[in-house]
């Protein structure tokens, strides 16, 4: 871990002011955000991330909490798993709900943060051993060559083939979120689609989200939850602290009985939180059971492109549509047996 | 009479313990007499240690498989501040046998500027051709023989062959073949391996280390640094885990010791978890090609296995004698055993060595071929104990747990069980065996004139409750209460004791301390029944009373009054023929599992270690072994592995993410059950640390394959595994 200065913002326009400071030695890349500290610290630790300033966000008071606007639910990016758990006014969203209590290790519920959670930066080993986000070394992706049992299995033709981290990003997503992003400059701001937040790098430099150097995500905005059914289903080996194998979340609209709108995005397949679109598709004017929901689940996985150790994950992200799609319509429980 | 018991005016003194209804606090449950100080932190490990003045380290360690240091600058890493102290360990030229091979170490005020130091090293390697597979060094699987046997990797350990071994398996009715495994893992201790080393002038070392061995240190840390063994104190109150890694200083524990005396500094120096995970020592990987075979009752006739694995550089594997596992005595047998060198971390002893791998291997294959012939599996190794050493204890045991499990009503053909939501349940047995003889301690027992005793000895606490159980030896044998005893452990100046592993610490203790306290009790009740005119012979001590028969005599402290000033102390030492300790246990254990078909998800309902052994001082203590080896055992089964990244020949997984250990909701319901009728406990005390962890990997396997109806062949049961014998099984 390298000595860097520590900064303690009162306020947004202070924070992005930190971030982007002309006086810091250096480029603005060499600053990072603090918030819950549950990646960044470990990133400080192995040298992977070395910045000479770090800005903790703790004391910006407008980016916590939830509160109800016009058109649904605003969210800080600093509030914790345990306070959106806490918040009524999140309790509608089901999907999200569901996410939060897959967190099993209560250190990450009270301490990690949205913001964190949708920055979190890739657990690809390659990565967090020092081959650079993209896993090269020789000009060779050694997740190719290598053990890729807990990579990509769909948008990994290019060069990244890890899985995007975010735990939160897949339910998110398919309730339409967008995000509020501040910076570089102070007092500039913009509201962007989540679905257009993340990218795929064919560069390492190009990172996982679109934020430039000095700009970070302050809000999450949530449409009404209105009569939505949404849930998700993450495939956890364990109960403790652990990565899902596979994710999918799911948001449905229904007229009469059949699904007039399905929105299916997976988590932990791809690069990015992977949007199913033909599962969506398929499932349009049907009725969910078991046997929609298994062929939406294949539908949604017929397209995979798993590498040389991770087939298995195909079953798992494919059962993972099916559960999420069958809770939301109250079909789901898990068994005992 | 045995050499230990003596003789008084009125007849034999036999050494023993009481009989069995007589005992008031020995063989309860009794917590931890330190288990506030655990709890709370207030008990000191050596990786707490941190006295003024302490430096910090860090290490360079080896990002390649296989390497020789070709170049090493440590002058920019001096200039760093805060950093006191740069050692090298491995100069240019030496070779480099892991990634986490240990290089250098910085030494500096703060742990972060060791880590500047560490990064400012200079380093080039020459890599050492591996095998060639241009341009990634190419790492060889343990698990692929035939790879192995081409990069000259490989070396017989032995080949055996009964005479009728041909016959027999033409004979056989039913036979069955398969391939079993079991990875490396690491040894993983809560509290990494490490120590503080502090010179209290240039003569002496105070050196508080976490290990095993507390008497065996010394000598290590005296000659790495030019001194005489009689000026280094080795001191362990607590230690977080060893398992069998920790009984040497290690290269690690040199080191700090020689910078602590360069620097003229006290120097910490605490392996960092990926270090930790890397280099301290691994559980060997044993793979198994098995054919078994059984006459048309399903009575085993003979056994037919090939293994192979890997203990790191060395390249060993299991021994070849561990094979068939417990069900020695069957009579055809042919065995063969090759050894796989890799460019990995060494082996050091874990947990019962090469018993788990054994049974993993031996219990599996016999399953299946109970399967094959649709035989219930608790039916098929019932029939077969008689290939066993222990036959009868086995199948009381399996009985006990047959009812716990409720076996009858659970236990289906494999595959044919009650399935809902993808989800399979199914049930596996498996049998263990262990030694678990006492060690050679010393003990020096003092009993004050105000009543206390003292008992003093280098024995150290692994974390399983060594002081609670010579507290409750005392307790019991004076008949006082557990705060009138203070037991005194963990220093190399006390006398001499022996490692605690092998299941060997409980024996090695319990033997010496009830001896020098039955010796000081029989010295008191002479001088009391000179003093109040009874019979000596007929004195008890209980209540903190002295009785005659019946009658009270007088107090414990009037008693103890009797001394006179000065303490009464009496010594005892070793492992004696006089039938208060033993050895050899055998054990079964039972899982319960539910699997997700969908996802490979494997969900323990319920596991059970039926276990006997022998006399039980602290019931409390006793069932935590039990549980502690049943959730390593769990973990071992579904989520840890060491995983050798075949791309650049690295422990990929060396961190607590990637590195699958269960937590408690991981578990499920544990079930530490003792085979207790009166002949285990006139035993005498058997060490129960290795047992538990034994069967629990084939018991689970055996339950995973009864549920889905197909083996997952290598553990642990991960869902990837799961999935992949599942579909090989479709095509």
């Amino acid at each position: 871990m390298n000595s860097f200065e520590y900064a303690s913002p009162r306020n947004e326009t202070e924070a992005v002011e930190l971030l982007n400071d002309p006086d810091l030695p250096g480029k603005s890349a060499d600053t990072a955000v603090l918030a819950g500290g549950t990646d960044l610290v470990s990133l400080l630790q192995h040298g992977l991330v070395a910045p000479r300033r770090v800005v903790d966000l703790k004391h910006v008071s407008t980016m916590s909490g939830v509160r109800a606007v016009e058109d649904g639910v605003v969210i800080g990016a600093l509030t914790t798993l345990e306070d959106m758990a806490d918040s009524p006014l999140l309790a509608p969203y089901a999907s999200v709900q569901q996410i939060i209590s897959g967190v099993h290790a209560i250190q990450i519920q009270s301490r990690g943060t949205l913001g964190g959670d949708l920055c979190h930066l890739p657990n690809c080993w390659y990565f967090r051993n020092g081959y650079g986000l993209l896993g090269f070394r020789d000009g060779k992706s050694l997740v190719e060559a290598g053990d890729n049992r807990y990579h990509a299995i769909f948008g990994n033709r290019g060069p990244a083939k890890f899985v995007s981290a975010s735990r939160f990003a897949p339910a998110l997503l398919a309730w339409a979120a967008r995000v509020r992003v501040i910076g570089p400059r102070p007092g500039q701001e913009e509201w962007l689609p989540l679905a257009n937040f993340y990218v795929t790098p064919k560069l390492a430099s190009q990172g996982v989200t679109v934020l430039k150097p000095g700009q970070l995500i302050s809000h999450v905005w949530l449409p009404a939850s209105a009569s939505t059914q949404s849930a998700s289903y993450e495939v956890l080996q364990l109960r403790g602290l652990d990565w899902p194998q596979a994710a999918a979340s799911v948001c449905l609209e229904f007229e009469g009985g059949f699904v007039r709108d399905a929105r299916i995005v997976l988590g932990h397949v791809a690069p990015v939180p992977w949007v199913a679109t033909a599962a969506g598709r398929f499932l349009a004017g049907q009725s969910i059971n078991e046997e929609t929901a298994e062929a939406a689940g294949q539908a949604a996985v017929e397209a995979a492109t798993p590498l040389s150790g991770n087939e298995y994950k195909v079953s798992i992200a494919r059962a993972a549509v099916k559960r999420a799609l069958l809770r939301a319509v109250g079909q789901w429980e898990e068994s005992d047996l | 009479m045995s050499d230990t018991d003596t003789k008084s005016e009125t007849g034999t003194r036999k050494v023993g313990w009481k009989p069995r209804g007589e005992n008031t606090i020995l063989g309860t449950r009794v917590p931890r007499i330190d288990g506030v100080e655990k709890a709370s932190g207030a008990a000191k490990y050596a990786a707490d240690v941190n006295t003024p003045g302490t430096l910090y380290v860090r290490l360079l360690t080896s990002d390649r498989p296989h390497a020789k240091v070709k170049k090493l600058n440590i002058k920019k890493a001096e200039t760093v501040p805060g950093v006191k102290l740069v050692h090298i360990i491995k100069d240019v030229d030496s070779e480099l046998h892991w990634d986490g091979d240990m290089i250098a170490a910085v030494a500096a005020e703060r742990i972060e500027q060791a880590m500047e130091g560490v990064k400012a090293i200079e380093i080039e390697y020459a890599e050492l051709p591996v095998v060639a597979n241009e341009p990634l060094p190419v790492w060889v699987d343990d698990r692929d023989l035939a790879a192995a046997e081409k990069a000259k990797r490989t070396k017989s350990l032995g080949k055996r062959e009964t005479k009728e071994f041909d016959a027999a398996l033409k004979a056989a009715a039913h036979t069955h073949k398969g391939f079993y495994g079991i990875p490396v893992i690491s040894h993983m201790c809560m509290e990494p391996h490490g120590s503080h080393c502090e010179w209290k002038d240039k003569e002496n070392l105070l050196a508080h280390v976490s290990t095993q061995w507390t008497s065996g240190i010394p000598g290590q840390l005296a000659q790495v640094a030019g001194v005489d063994a009689a000026n280094v104190t080795v001191i362990c109150n607590y230690i977080g885990g060893g398992f069998g890694s920790k009984f040497a200083a290690g290269e690690w524990g040199l080191v700090c010791a020689v910078m602590a005396q360069k620097a003229g500094r006290p120097i910490r120096l605490v392996l960092d978890r990926a270090t930790e995970l890397k280099t301290p020592g691994t559980r060997p990987s044993a793979f198994a090609e098995i054919t078994v075979g059984a006459d048309a009752d399903g009575n085993v006739t003979c056994w037919d296995s090939h293994q192979w694995g890997t203990s790191g550089p060395g390249g060993g594997t299991i021994s070849s004698g561990v094979l068939p596992y417990v069900f020695t005595k069957i009579k055809n047998y042919r065995r063969k055993t090759t050894g796989i060198s890799t460019d990995t971390g060494p082996y050091q002893a874990w947990r019962a060595p090469d018993h788990p791998q054994a049974a993993a291997l031996t219990h599996t294959a016999l399953d299946d071929l109970a399967a094959k012939m649709g035989m219930d599996s608790l039916e098929f190794f019932k029939k077969n104990l008689k290939l066993t050493d222990r036959a009868a204890l086995y199948a009381d045991e399996l009985a006990i747990g047959a009812k716990i499990m409720d076996w009858k009503a659970r236990w289906h053909p494999q595959g044919k069980g009650e399935k809902k939501n993808g989800m399979q349940q199914g049930l596996g047995l498996a049998l263990h065996t262990w030694g678990g003889a006492a060690n050679v301690s010393a003990v020096s027992l003092r009993v004050n004139p105000d009543g206390t005793v003292e008992s003093t000895s280098a024995t150290q606490d692994l974390g399983t409750g060594t002081r609670t159980c010579i507290a409750v030896i005392l307790a019991e044998t004076f008949g006082i209460p557990l705060s009138a005893v203070k037991v005194h452990i963990g220093s190399s100046k006390f006398p001499n004791a022996g490692g605690s592993g092998g299941s060997t610490t409980i024996g090695g203790i319990s033997g010496p301390n009830r001896r020098a306290a039955l010796d000081a009790l029989w010295k008191i009740f002479d001088l009391v029944a000179k003093r109040y005119k009874v019979d000596a012979a007929s004195l008890s001590a209980k209540s903190e009373k002295i009785y005659s028969g019946d009658k009270e005599v007088c107090t414990w402290k009037q008693a103890c009054a009797l001394l006179g000033p000065m303490p009464l102390e009496t010594q005892s030492k070793g492992k004696k023929n006089d039938g208060l300790t033993s050895q050899g246990v055998g054990g079964i254990q039972m899982a319960d599992v539910s699997v997700d078909t969908e996802t490979g998800v494997v969900r323990m309902n319920k596991m059970l270690c039926v276990q006997d052994c022998g006399t039980i001082i602290d019931l409390q203590t006793a069932e935590s072994q039990v549980l502690g080896g049943l959730i390593m055992g769990i973990s071992y089964s579904l989520s840890e592995e060491r995983i050798i990244d075949k791309a650049t020949g690295r422990y990929i997984n060396a961190d607590l993410e990637n590195y699958k250990l269960p937590r408690i909701g991981d578990v499920g319901e544990l079930i530490a059950e003792f085979y207790q009728p009166d002949e285990q406990y006139h035993k005498g005390v058997v060490g129960l640390g290795e047992p538990p962890v034994i069967s629990t990997g084939a018991a689970i396997s055996n339950a995973v394959a009864n549920a889905i109806g197909v083996r997952v062949p290598v553990l642990p049961m991960t869902p990837k595994r799961v999935l992949e014998a599942l579909k090989g099984a479709k095509t």
